[in-house]
Parts: structure tokens; C-alpha cells; sequence
């Protein structure tokens, strides 16, 4: 059955920069409908991971295979999100002149076809669909504002929705709370949770209490490969990843 | 029904007052220009209805570049390269309307191929004594060679500086080859000495009225279609592909394809605006492909306002009428005015005359509504009205 394959595999990665190795044998698996907290200190090579599953950065070596066979080191980044992988990045990235809905419009799931969004209506259907994921991204009443009047925190929550519009099998969220407050923090978790019900995710994020109240299986990265995995607490009392962490 | 509804909603009230204007034009000049006595004050004559037919394809130009440039942030510096080759098929067609009409009376090569001694017209030169093969020239020339630059050029993420550079490079090999007497196009001189347009008299103030009023109305037309383009949800991945290229492909949209659509259709649009000029200053030489004059229609896009469909047409206008002026009053410095204007708009109106004008009004509507509606009126309403429309217009 082919719900057994796992939906990511990645197996002895490599990639370099001008011979630094970002990213150094690099091997994670993650299973469908799992979610997974992906730490590590600061230029671990956690965005790189994302980019190379993205096919944004081609991989030196090593195999990248999505939802059981298809090698992503073959197809470029619209492509690979066509497959289904999804991405919101560190630094939120949204349609600054565009509103708000027309950001979630241009995410919605749906043919990607130039010429035809020229004749491309919003059918009620979409409609509703956007009004459902303004709701639960709490937006609804911005829906008309230009994305570059959003505060930090909402433009994170923007680009989960523009996440839940493309409704992808895997969703690949790099630190999707920095900038948010406590009370934010927690609704993110919250709709991570949510999401995870339904879809594959990974997600980077430093905020360790962010991380326990996702309560998921947890990956450490360090110098471009795994240092660690396992509970939150397995990881955390892990004597190397304790080092890491102070020895910064 | 759907289209319909589709350029409806393309309109806003700029958009609407441009096309009623451009109509207007298009029937009033000419009656002006024709059937008002020369001695009246209300008279307009024939050398301002060329005059003003010429600047309206500019403004058409203008707004073929800003599809490409205001909207999708393609900074083209070689419009003027799709206008001139619109502008040579119709030069074609007009040689050969001349027939045995020319100074060595040969009924069908035009006189420089006599001159040259050739026999024979160039195969390339078939059926363009056929209007109708002309004006499908006018069109697939400059698309093709658009859509096969964009297709290089945008798949290999070619951008910015890079693609700009590269597009004056094309408008310069072009006139380098259009200045060789080999390539049949007249060489040096180019094409002139026009007699007829499909069987009329091309000096006549009615054949001059309605190359007027053909171009008023061509640009009304492009005005609908930009807005049209803009206003779809093409539109507004054009916008975002200009703002944030890579963003799109993680979204599955390949910016590329999206660019190269732009780039064509506006190269379609300039060949056309080409097309119109022709007829209307009697010759097209290759200094049509000189580089200066891409960078003209930037300036004009620029002051008029670029990703705005008005701007670039009062911008063309206003430069065009400015520079007819200066060049009369003091030639020698009209290519200071027009570098000094660059960047005093650029400093100053970086958004052009219509953007900013846009800009103003757009916050004063909005300091009025939040001043209204701290009052009483709910502001969520204005969203569920368009939302009724979306659902209506399925
Ligand atoms: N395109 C690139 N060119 C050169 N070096 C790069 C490139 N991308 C990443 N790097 C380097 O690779 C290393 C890993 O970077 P990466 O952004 O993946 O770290 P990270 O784990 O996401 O860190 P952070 O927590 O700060 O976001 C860093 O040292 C970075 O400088
Ligand atoms: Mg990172």
C-alpha cells in the first residue's frame, strides 16, 4: 500500500557553498500526516533544508524523494509545489501590493496557467473558501487591506493561509512565530495542530515552549546534519545537543 | 456574457474617461478639421490632426511598455524596436500601393530595389501589396520576435539590469541591419514617398482625419485591453510576479510563462501603434530603432505615471507636445529638458503625474470614510457587496 511510503525521504544530503558544507549527509524521513519540529542553532542548515526540498538549491548528493518516488532533485520550485509541498519562509514573504485576499487568491489551489487567469473568475466556491481561511487566520476584517499594512505577526499568519489555499501534502513552515506574542504563539500552535491533522509538516522554530505545546517528535540539527531526534525531552537532555546550544 | 462582465469590471471611472475622450476625439477633430470653414476659430488644421494623430501612438506606445514595465516590472529599453518593425510592414504595404507611381516607374519593385538593380522583389517582400498581409505582419512580427526573446531571455532568469541591457542590444542590432542596403528595406532612407492607403490618397485631410481618428480609437481599444489585462487575476500575477518573482514559482506559477505573455502582447501593441504612425509621417528609417528612442518611451511611461492606464498616454502627450514646443523655441536643448524632467520626476513624482494625482485622492477618500465611519457606517460592508458581485457574475 503505498500509505506506507513515507512523504519525505532524504538520505546522505550534501550541499556546499563556495566549500562549506551547509548541509552535510543530511538523512530525515518523515512519514505521512506526521508533523515534526525541526531545532538547531543559527546557521544549522535548517532554511537550507527547506530550499533543497523546494528545489531551490540543488543538492550536491545525496537522494530527495517526495510522497514515495518522485525525486524532487529533478523538478524545479513550481513544479515541486505543484506536487504538493508548500513553503512559508523565515522572513515572511507576501504580495506587499496586493490585499490581503488577493494574496490567498493567488495561493488558491487550482490550475497555474498564465493566459487563462485572464479569464479566470472567482467561482463561489473559491469565494467561501477564501472567507474560511480569512476566518481562521483571523483576517477577515483586513481582507481589503494591502498586505504591507499588516504587522509582523499577521503577515505570518498571512503566509499560513496562503499555506491553506495551496493545500498542499507537505508543508514546509520556517519560524513561523518569531515576532508574535505569547498569545499569538499559542494560536499558532494551535492552527499548526489543526493543520497537522490533515497534512504533512515540518516546522523550524527556536521557541522551545512553542515547540513542547506542539508536542510532536523533534529533529536537531547542527552543522548541516543530525545531531538528534526524538521527544522534546529525549532531545533536550541529549548531552551533545545541550553543548551545542551553550556552547554558542 | 462572461467577457462582458469581465471588461466591465476592468473599469474604473479613469479608465471609462479616457475611452469616452479618445471617442470623442476620434469623432470630433476630424468634423472640426473637415467641415468647419479654414477661417473659423473652432477650425483645426490638417497639420495638428497629424501632429496629434502622431502623439496618439506614442501614448499607444507608451502603454504597450507599461503593460510590460509598470505591471510586470520588465524595464524593456527596445519598445521602439516592435514599433519600428510594426511601422516597416506597413511601410511595405505603402511601397508597394505605389506601383509604376515611382520615379523609375517599375510596377513592381519599389525605387531603391531599381536603384540597387535588383530584379526581383525579395521573397520576403511577397504579398504585401495585399493590405490584409500586411496587417498580419504588422502584428505577427513583433510578437514573434517578442514571444522568442522572452522565451530565451525569461527562461534563463535573465532580470532587471541584465534584461534591459539586452533588450537595447536587440534594438541596436536591428539598426545595424536595417542600415544595410542588402536587407531590402531601403537602407539608410527607409521607406517614403507614399501615394495611397488602401486606394486613398494619403496626403488628403481625409485620409489625415482618419488616420487620426483610427489611432484615437486603436488607443481607446488598448486602453480597454490593458485595463482588462490588469484588472483579471493575470493582472494581478503579473503584479506579484513584479514585486516578488521567486515567491511565485513556490506558489506553482511560473513567472516566465506569466512575463513572456506580457512581453508579447505588449510587443503586438507597439507593432500596431508602429503601424498607425507610417502613414501619418510619410517615411520609417531605421533611426526608428535607435536606442535613444526606447529610453524616450520610458521617460514619457515614467512621467505619466507607470502601473497606471491613463499615465503613460497623458505622458506621452504632455512630453511629445512639450517637446514639438521646445525643439521650435530652443532645439539645442531639448535633450537637457528631457534628461532634467527624467530626473526631476523620478526624484520628485516618482509615481508620474496620474499616480500621484491617484495617490492623493485615494487617501483623501480614505481619511473621509474613516472620518464617516467612526460615525456610524460599518466598514466590512463595502467587502460583502464585492463579495455578492464575484458570486453574481458566475
Ligand atoms: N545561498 C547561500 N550561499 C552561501 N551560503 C549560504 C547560502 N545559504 C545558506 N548559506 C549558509 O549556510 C549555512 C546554513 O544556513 P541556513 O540559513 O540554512 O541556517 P538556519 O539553520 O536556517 O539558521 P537560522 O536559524 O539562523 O535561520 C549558513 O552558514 C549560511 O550562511
Ligand atoms: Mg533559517
Amino acid at each position: 500500500m503505498s500509505d506506507a511510503r513515507p512523504i519525505l525521504y532524504l538520505d546522505g544530503v550534501s550541499v556546499s557553498f563556495d566549500g562549506f558544507r551547509a548541509i552535510d549527509n543530511l538523512s530525515l524521513v518523515l512519514e505521512k500526516g506526521e508533523m515534526r519540529a525541526i531545532i538547531g542553532p543559527n546557521g544549522a542548515g535548517k532554511t537550507t533544508m527547506m530550499d533543497i526540498i523546494t528545489g531551490k538549491t540543488k543538492p550536491d548528493e545525496g537522494e530527495v524523494f517526495f510522497d514515495g518516488d518522485i525525486d524532487l532533485t529533478r523538478h524545479d520550485e513550481a513544479d515541486i509545489a505543484m506536487l504538493g509541498i508548500g513553503r512559508k519562509f523565515q522572513k515572511p514573504t507576501v504580495f506587499e501590493s496586493h490585499t490581503v485576499e488577493d494574496n490567498l487568491l493567488l495561493a488558491l489551489k487550482g490550475k497555474r496557467s498564465a493566459v487563462k487567469a485572464l479569464f479566470d473568475r472567482r467561482s463561489p466556491r473559491q469565494a467561501e473558501r477564501l472567507g474560511h481561511i480569512l476566518e481562521t487566520i483571523r483576517l477577515s476584517a483586513r481582507r481589503h487591506d494591502l498586505a504591507a499594512g499588516l504587522s509582523h505577526g499577521q503577515k505570518q499568519w498571512l503566509e499560513i493561509g496562503m499555506l491553506l489555499a495551496q493545500d498542499p501534502k507537505l508543508l514546509l513552515v520556517d519560524e513561523p512565530v518569531a515576532g508574535m506574542t505569547d498569545a499569538e504563539t499559542g494560536e499558532t500552535a494551535r492552527l499548526l495542530k489543526e493543520i497537522a491533522q490533515t497534512h504533512s509538516v515540518i516546522v523550524v522554530e527556536h521557541d522551545m515552549q512553542f515547540v513542547r505545546e506542539l508536542g510532536v517528535k523533534v529533529t536537531c540539527l547542527h552543522e548541516g546534519s543530525v545531531l538528534s531526534e526524538g521527544t522534546l525531552d529525549f532531545v533536550s537532555a541529549d548531552q551533545r545537543v545541550v553543548e551545542v546550544y551553550l556552547g554558542r | 456574457m462572461m467577457i462582458v462582465r469581465a471588461l466591465a469590471d476592468g473599469f474604473t471611472w479613469r479608465v471609462a474617461a479616457a475611452v469616452l475622450v479618445l471617442v470623442a476625439a476620434a469623432i470630433v477633430v476630424p468634423v472640426l478639421n473637415l467641415s468647419v470653414p479654414a477661417g473659423s476659430a473652432l477650425h483645426v488644421p490638417t497639420y495638428a490632426v497629424t501632429l496629434f494623430g502622431k502623439y496618439l501612438t506614442y501614448a499607444l506606445l507608451a502603454l504597450a511598455l507599461d503593460l510590460v514595465w509598470g505591471y510586470c516590472g520588465i524595464l524593456s529599453l527596445g519598445h521602439g524596436a516592435f514599433f519600428a518593425l510594426g511601422g516597416y510592414a506597413m511601410g511595405m504595404y505603402l511601397m508597394r500601393q505605389i506601383g509604376s507611381r515611382g520615379v523609375y516607374g517599375n510596377p513592381i519593385l519599389p525605387d531603391f530595389m531599381v536603384f540597387l538593380n535588383w530584379k526581383q522583389l525579395p521573397w520576403f517582400w511577397y504579398g504585401f501589396d495585399h493590405f490584409w498581409v500586411a496587417a498580419i505582419m504588422v502584428l505577427a512580427v513583433p510578437g514573434l520576435l517578442a514571444f522568442v526573446f522572452g522565451w530565451f531571455a525569461f527562461r534563463s532568469r535573465v532580470t532587471g539590469v541584465y534584461l534591459s541591457i539586452i533588450t537595447q542590444a536587440m534594438t541596436y542590432a536591428l539598426l545595424l541591419a536595417f542600415f544595410r542596403n542588402d536587407m531590402g528595406f531601403g537602407g539608410n532612407n527607409g521607406l517614403t514617398d507614399f501615394k495611397d492607403i488602401i486606394g486613398f490618397d494619403i496626403q488628403s485631410d481625409e485620409t489625415r482625419a482618419a488616420l487620426f481618428a483610427a489611432s484615437a480609437l486603436t488607443l481607446a481599444l488598448g486602453v480597454v485591453l490593458v485595463a482588462f489585462f490588469v484588472k483579471s487575476k493575470y493582472g494581478k500575477l503579473m503584479i506579484a510576479v513584479r514585486d516578488a518573482e521567486s515567491r511565485t514559482r513556490f506558489l506553482g506559477w511560473r513567472p516566465e510563462n506569466v512575463k513572456l505573455f506580457a512581453f508579447t502582447a505588449s510587443a503586438v501593441m507597439a507593432g500596431i501603434a508602429g503601424a498607425l504612425y507610417v502613414p501619418q509621417v510619410g517615411i520609417i528609417n531605421p533611426s526608428e530603432f535607435a536606442p535613444a528612442n526606447s529610453i524616450e518611451v520610458v521617460i514619457w511611461t515614467a512621467v505619466g505615471g507607470r502601473a497606471t492606464v491613463v499615465g503613460p498616454i497623458i505622458g506621452a502627450l504632455v512630453v511629445n507636445w512639450g517637446k514639438s514646443w521646445f525643439t521650435g523655441a530652443f532645439p539645442e536643448f531639448w535633450l537637457f529638458a528631457l534628461g532634467g524632467l527624467f530626473i526631476l520626476v523620478t526624484l520628485f513624482l516618482p509615481k508620474g503625474i496620474v499616480g500621484t494625482l491617484v495617490e492623493g485622492w485615494t487617501a483623501r477618500r480614505a481619511r473621509r470614510a474613516s472620518a464617516t465611519a467612526e460615525k456610524d457606517v460599518e466598514p466590512e460592508s463595502f467587502g460583502k457587496d464585492e463579495e455578492l458581485r464575484a458570486e453574481a457574475a458566475e
